[in-house]
């Protein structure tokens, strides 16, 4: 008997849980309320990537203000007032001095940040000046204002081989192709010698990069001028090294297939949403940047 | 600079093929830009005989034709009216590609007649406008012959970037040098014979502005007929693009190009009294030989004789004493200027030239001598007629200079090893001499065409240094800087490639930090504001200045002397200001609703700059089911306390202390002054802006409604002061809470009851958390309540009744105290 009321206890027990149960059904195919997605803009990836590669080499980030004076961002550098290459950079000026004589400029290179580097740093040096430039130059593939980054490495018994082992090294790993013909050409800059010009291999029908038996060009480099170190107070019987600059959405351009340069800065937020990449995406190099 | 490979072989023997020069040039430095073959296209087109041009039978405009190609006879339809029995004509096979039409031809039949080829124009081979009929050519133009040999393009041009430093390879003969250097074949000789002059000339010089005329060298040659170039000189001329005048002119285009050297020729009958000065300007106008006119100032320096200017120096000549086909006599000039003087004038004037460009890198200041007597050669030889006596003024500058090349440098600074023969056979192969030379180093003569070499030019050290530290500075780049010249000399002939790459070697145990706090802080904030749903943008720092008066005053110091445009004209006051326009933008592309952000600088009125995390938020938040219906204000303060929630995350992500910000009712003019605040850290540091925007800023850029911005100051934000952090706090009691409703005045600011509230009993009270805001009909007129969560954390022991009552009455009480309340 009292088995016989347990077991119907039970059943209906069930049968009121299972009356419980379909009352409690909700819809899941509903959509859940998602938060909203944010994204980082593909230049600052390019610069987390490339502060990680630099910073496997020993080489920290410096940096400085976008409006310098044309002293840091012209004659220190080995470019005398009416040289040619004054007139090449299409140089933005702001009214006012800068102390005593020198014209307010946005800086053209982030090499002003090297200068400074140099006056407040005694070598040894290693850093990467990532920034704002601007020149005054505005069409399909000029910006007037636009990003780059620099190198400056200097210390006893760096070599033009140590500047192409640097630079072989950062740009295989930035590209991700561990082939990537990389070739040197002898150029001129006032302030590197000797100065080269720095080729990847790529395709220029598809655009691929590593192979096809092209040449694309991609940065400047050199060892630092000795006239450029004197400037900044170093002896350059004593310290030598290299600078190096680059591009940064040129490179970006070139690594994510980015077709054109002037969405960078319209802030369209289908090309946002398209080319940016996740807040918590990792940029560590065992992750392959 | 453009070329074409014979002209080059006229200063190199070499038995090199074309590519593998154009990649010598690359490698040393002479950066290919292009080979233009114009022969390739061409390459089918033979010249053919036509045997017989009949009329078509069945269509009045067409020929038929008979014709011997000389690899057989065709049938051939064509529509030219000058297609005649017995022409030599240029005729392309079934299969070839037609550049002037885009068409690769086929075997076809037109009206019944088979035509297995064409007869083609002018333009049909992509060699100019002529389409009147087809080319007609001589009669002796050889059967079967390819038509761009016989005519002469089958010469590639090339065409290269020459460096600033590198006026010497602005010049046919310096780009041989180099590549004879570089082991491609020999430099031909180049040594023109002095000519003996009969009769002094007929104008002399005169130097008055030495600074920019150091030397000149003239000479007439008279009796002369001028008249257009001979064909080979017409064709280096027209194959690297420029247009052949007539010889004597064309004779200065030459040695422009092929040694580098400009050169002038005055119709020597046209000019004034016999002399010509070198001289300032005088503010005089001046025509130029391309038919405009110039105003010659004092910075200038001006050729002039008695009736006035006749050449801009350097940059070019005048009309008035141009060489045309009536002239007989010349006089010509050679000389040698100051290349910023040159550059400035031709900067000003806005005339760019051939010459200009080769004397503002510098030219050789000792070839001036045998220039002259090249070109006297030459004017000889095309335009006959007898030369004059040479005529000079000033005086060859002193040009002579050594470098010194310590072997082993090559190695510790280029990196590659280089035997020293094999060092100063490379020098010697670019005209360095050999001064004198031990085990350990040389020491050359710079060859005067290599301006850029142990140049001394000043320095321009930064006044800051300390004497002794910028001596040591200035004696070591006095040493460095010519044997750097050297070495690169050294390296590039023989290719950087050729440099074994070595990586960088990690220096230390402690890889050094790469980034500084403040980068970091710049890092964090980034990921923070998008992981909150905020897109990041990179907007230009500089804007219209009436958009960027709306957030701040636009001040002079901060507006551009030269905008590339005027709505890029002001420096940003803030990115707030930019991300607004990029927010418009978006609107009026259907896309209104928005959060963005940015971190870069702003620019203030100081003409100071800082960096800032800015962002806004715009249109209405994403719909969604389970959402609450809003009203329009409640949406304008949720987007407003959105934007404070940005700045909250934010800083407590950046490790501020929280507990001692106060937010007061002062922002800047472009936020909604009732729904906005700045965070204050302390009385003076402001930390951060946030808040609705202004109505007439919404309205002014047509942004969709609600708009709320922030902007944090990041470098207000200071660094960790040590890296080690305190013990944490860990009770083993639990915490408690209770909570309260205090009706207070509704200008009561929050912030003052919870300060109030967390400062009653600050051992035992460890939070106050505003849970309720309320205003309503069953409060009375200008009161509101707000619900407030006390956390209390037991130290020692477990709190008794009695001990928690008290806590309560203590809070109670320092509520009432500060903000008037009452408990509800």
């Amino acid at each position: 008997m009292a088995g016989q009321i347990n077991t119907r206890k039970a059943t209906l027990e069930t049968l009121a849980l299972d009356a419980q149960l379909a009352n409690e059904r909700i819809d899941v195919t509903l959509p859940p309320s998602l938060a909203p997605l944010g994204l980082i803009h593909p230049i600052s990836r390019t610069m987390d990537e490339m502060a990680a590669i630099f910073g496997a080499m020993g080489i920290a980030i410096a940096e400085g203000p976008d409006v310098e004076d044309d002293w840091r961002n012209f004659g220190a550098l080995n470019i005398p007032a009416h040289h040619s290459a004054r007139e090449d950079m299409d140089t933005f000026y702001l009214p006012g001095l800068h102390g005593d004589h020198r014209r307010r400029v946005l800086r053209t290179h982030t090499s002003p940040v090297q200068v400074r580097t140099m006056l407040s740093q005694a070598p040894p040096i290693r850093v990467i000046v990532p920034g704002r430039t601007y020149r005054a130059d505005h069409d399909a593939t000029h910006s007037p204002m636009f990003h780059q980054v620099e190198g400056l490495v200097i210390d006893r018994g760096i070599t033009l081989g140590h500047l192409k082992g640097c630079l072989i090294d950062f740009l295989r790993a930035f590209f991700g192709i561990s082939s990537l013909p990389v070739r040197f050409r002898s150029s001129y800059f006032p302030f590197t010698e000797p100065s080269m010009e720095v080729d990847i291999g790529w395709n220029r029908k598809t655009g691929e990069l590593g192979g096809g038996g092209d040449w694309l060009e991609i940065l400047g480099s050199g060892m630092v001028h000795p006239k450029v170190l004197a400037n900044c107070g170093i002896d350059p019987r004593e310290w030598q090294g290299f600078a190096f600059g680059m591009g940064i959405e040129r490179v970006t351009m070139l690594k994510h297939g980015i077709p054109d340069l002037r969405p960078f800065y319209e802030s369209d937020i289908r090309w946002l949403r398209h080319y940016g990449f996740s807040a918590l995406a990792p940029v560590a190099l065992h992750e392959g940047v | 600079m453009k070329f074409t490979l014979s002209w080059l072989k006229t200063h190199l023997e070499t038995t090199a093929p074309l590519d593998e020069i154009t990649d010598t040039l690359t490698r040393v430095g002479l950066e290919l830009e292009g080979v233009e073959d114009r022969a390739a296209p061409l390459a089918p087109f033979v010249i053919a005989h036509v045997i017989e041009a009949i009329q078509h039978p069945n269509a009045d405009r067409l020929r038929a034709c008979k014709v011997d190609t000389g690899s057989g006879i065709v049938s051939v339809v064509c529509g030219a009216p000058n297609a005649r029995t017995g022409m030599k004509a240029v005729f392309a096979p079934p299969g070839a590609f037609i550049p002037g039409t885009g068409i690769t031809l086929k075997v076809g039949e037109i009206r019944g007649v088979q035509s297995a080829g064409m007869l083609l124009s002018a333009r049909e081979m992509g060699l100019g406008d002529d389409h009147d009929g087809i080319v007609d050519l001589p009669a002796d133009a050889p059967l079967g012959m390819g038509y761009a040999a016989w005519a002469g393009i089958d010469d590639p041009v090339i065409d290269i970037a020459v460096t600033p430093n590198r006026g010497d390879a602005l010049s046919v003969r310096g780009v041989a040098r180099d590549l004879a250097a570089a082991g491609l074949g020999t430099l031909r000789p180049f040594a023109p014979a002095k000519l003996p002059g009969s009769f002094p000339s007929a104008v002399i010089w005169a130097i008055e502005d030495s600074d920019a005329c150091r030397w000149v060298l003239g000479r007439t040659v008279r009796n002369l007929k001028n008249g257009p170039s001979p064909q080979w000189l017409q064709d280096r001329l027209t194959s690297i693009g420029l247009r052949p005048i007539n010889a004597l002119v064309d004779i200065t285009n030459f040695f422009t190009i092929d040694l580098g050297r400009p050169l002038h020729v005055f119709d020597a009958d046209k000019v004034q009294g016999g002399k010509l000065t070198f001289r300032p300007g005088a503010g005089e106008k001046f025509r130029a030989l391309n038919g405009k006119d110039y105003a010659v100032r004092p910075e200038d320096c001006a050729i002039a004789d008695t009736a006035g200017v006749q050449s801009l120096a350097g940059v070019i000549g005048g009309e008035v004493t141009g060489c045309d086909e009536a002239t007989t006599s010349v006089f010509l000039e050679c000389a040698l200027f100051n290349p910023v003087r040159v550059a400035l004038s031709g900067r000003h004037h806005g005339l760019t030239s051939d010459a200009r460009q080769r004397f503002e890198r510098g030219i050789d200041p000792a070839l001036l001598p045998d220039a002259v007597e090249a070109a006297t050669q030459m004017i000889l030889d095309l335009c006959g007629g007898e030369a004059s006596l040479v005529t000079e003024a000033g005086a060859e500058p002193v040009w002579q200079r050594n470098a010194t090349l310590r072997f082993a440098r090559i190695r510790d600074l280029g990196g590659l090893d280089v035997a020293p023969d094999d060092a100063v056979a490379s020098l010697e192969s670019l005209g360095f001499k050999t001064v004198s030379r031990d085990a350990l180093s040389v020491t050359s003569a710079v060859p005067p065409w290599r301006n850029d070499i142990a140049a001394n030019t000043d320095l321009e050290a930064s006044p800051d240094l300390p004497a002794e530290k910028l001596a040591a500075a200035a004696a070591g780049r006095a040493e460095i800087e010519p044997e750097c010249d050297l070495i690169e000399e050294v390296l590039r002939l023989r290719g950087l490639d050729a440099v074994p790459p070595v990586s960088l070697p990690i220096s230390g145990i402690v890889p050094p930090a790469t980034l500084t706090p403040r980068q970091t802080r710049r890092a964090i904030a980034r990921r923070i504001l998008a992981a909150n749903g905020m897109v990041e943008c990179v907007t230009f720092s500089f804007m219209a200045h009436e958009h960027a008066a709306m957030f701040g005053t636009a001040p002079d110091a901060q507006r551009l002397l030269n905008p590339i445009a005027s709505d890029l004209d002001q420096m940003r006051p803030t990115p707030i200001a930019t991300l607004a326009l990029a927010a418009a933008r978006n609107a009026a592309r259907g896309y209104p609703d928005l959060g963005l952000f940015e971190i870069g600088p702003a620019f203030h009125d100081d003409g100071s700059q800082t960096q800032v995390a800015a962002g806004l938020r715009c249109g209405s938040p994403p719909r969604h089911w389970s959402d609450p219906q809003r009203g329009a204000t409640a949406m304008e303060a949720e987007a407003m306390m959105d934007a404070k929630a940005m700045v909250w995350t934010v800083l407590a992500a950046l490790g501020v202390p929280m507990e001692a910000l106060s937010v007061t009712a002062d922002a800047p003019g472009f936020y909604h002054p009732g729904q906005s605040g700045c965070v204050r850290q302390g009385p003076k540091t402001i930390l951060a802006t946030f808040g609705a925007l202004h109505p007439s800023v919404i309205k002014a850029l047509d942004l969709p409604k609600p708009v709320a911005a922030f902007e944090i100051t990041l470098d207000a934000i200071h660094d960790p002061k040590r890296r080690k952090k305190a013990l944490p706090d860990l009770p083993s009691l639990q915490p408690l809470k209770r909570d309260f409703a205090f009706l207070v005045d509704t200008t009561v600011a929050a912030e003052a009851v919870l300060r109030a509230a967390k400062g009653a009993e600050r051992t035992l009270i460890s939070g106050a958390t505003l849970f309720d805001v309320y205003t309503g009909d069953k409060l009375p007129d200008g009161k509101k309540s707000l619900a407030v969560e006390i956390t209390f954390q037991p130290r020692d022991h477990t709190l008794t009744d009695a001990e928690i009552e008290a806590a309560c009455v203590k809070v109670v009480a320092a509520v009432a105290k500060t903000t008037g309340s009452v408990l509800r």
